[in-house]
């Protein structure tokens, strides 16, 4: 599976929570997919979706999911301590690891060839890291929800993109309608 | 009272909840400081740009957030000013020690002084810079106008306003 078709099989699974969407392609996708209030998404920025996410869920109650890209996570590795000694319950990190750039025409990146991001997310602490095939995305997805705990999901996938339009909704709009999200 | 509890007692008068740290010796007093105040949620960064994340989204959540780091990290941190905490307007005080200026001991640190308050104007942020204790009088103004206007602004503290390096 690609990033879009993991997206569009996990759209009635994060409908109802708080989505911090990765910038690039993702964002597009999931805008296209299943467009609510309740995602924000990122329109630059490259590497702060785990970063925004978990400053969200450390500052209020409802869960909150990032959706971050393995190239993402690897420009902010930084993030991965901060998160295991940071733990929030509400907090689930999904990294869909399609082993490369996809948004800029997948380049390559080092998590698809000897860096696993499953070990380093554990060799920084965190406690509930959880590698799945791209299939699996949904069900794992779905425990974790259940579990109430803190989980890093590293969902491996394949490389490609589908076609689709940029985001032109303004930031601030984006952003408004979040917040009110949030605080509803 | 010292200066850094000062600081931070306006911090908190103004509701800030969530502050990111990233240490610079000059600011390790007022580090401390947020530290110990049960009032305040300190959650040290690795990186400048990574704490900003953490801050853009404290505020999404409800709580006003503080970054205080060094001035080489505006070298950092430009991306992430311009593109997150502008492009979607989010407030955001940041408490920056200002290395490079009168009295600095170490030479690179004058390589970003030169550059700091060019590139804070270049990005159109609001920018104060304390040079006696007292300049610190207006760190309470300084934060409601910060979230008044939904805007990264900075505050810089240089050398003399912290009492020096002390003995060199
Ligand atoms: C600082 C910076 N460098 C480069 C880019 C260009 N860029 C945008 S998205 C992206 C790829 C992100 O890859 P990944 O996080 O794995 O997500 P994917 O598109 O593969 O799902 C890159 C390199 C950027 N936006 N910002
Ligand atoms: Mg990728």
């Amino acid at each position: 599976m690609i990033r879009s078709e993991i997206l569009r099989e996990i759209a009635p699974i994060i409908r109802d929570q708080l989505v911090v969407c990765n910038i690039g392609l993702p964002s597009q996708e999931l805008h296209m997919i299943d467009d609510q209030p309740t995602n924000f998404y990122m329109l630059g920025t490259m590497g702060l979706s785990s970063s925004i996410g978990l400053g969200l869920a450390l500052s209020q109650d409802k869960t909150v999911i990032s959706i971050d890209g393995d190239g993402s996570v690897l420009t902010n590795l930084g993030t991965l301590p901060t998160i295991a000694n940071n733990v929030a319950d509400n907090y689930i990190l999904l990294i869909i690891d399609n082993g490369s750039y996809g948004s800029t025409g997948d380049q390559p990146t080092y998590a698809g060839m000897k860096t696993s991001l499953t070990a380093v997310a554990k060799a920084c602490g965190c406690e509930n890291v959880v590698e799945c095939q791209d299939v699996d995305t949904g069900k794992v997805l779905q425990a974790a929800l259940d579990s109430k705990k803190m989980t890093i999901i590293v969902s491996k996938c394949d490389s490609g993109n589908i076609k689709l339009p940029v985001i032109t909704k303004d930031p601030v709009v984006i952003r408004d309608r979040f917040m009110t999200a949030v605080a509803s | 009272m010292s200066i850094s509890k000062k600081i931070v007692d306006d911090l908190v008068a103004n509701d800030v909840s969530f502050i990111t740290t990233v240490p610079c010796k000059q600011l390790a007093g007022v580090i401390e400081e947020v530290e110990e105040r049960d009032e305040i949620f300190h959650i040290p960064a690795n990186k400048e740009d990574e704490g900003m994340g953490l801050c853009a989204g404290a505020w999404m959540g409800g709580k006003r957030p503080a970054i205080i780091m060094q001035n080489t990290a505006i070298g950092v941190t430009i991306n992430t000013l311009a593109t997150l905490t502008q492009f979607y307007r989010m407030p955001l005080p940041m408490l920056i020690s200002y290395r490079g200026e009168l009295r600095e001991p170490v030479a690179c640190q004058v390589e970003m002084a030169v550059h700091t308050k060019a590139l804070l104007n270049q990005l159109n942020i609001p920018t104060y810079h304390f040079h006696k204790e007292s300049d610190a009088d207006e760190l309470d103004a300084i934060l409601k106008y910060t979230f008044m206007c939904n805007k990264p602004v900075a505050i810089l503290t240089d050398a003399s306003f912290w009492g020096g390096y002390g003995d060199q």
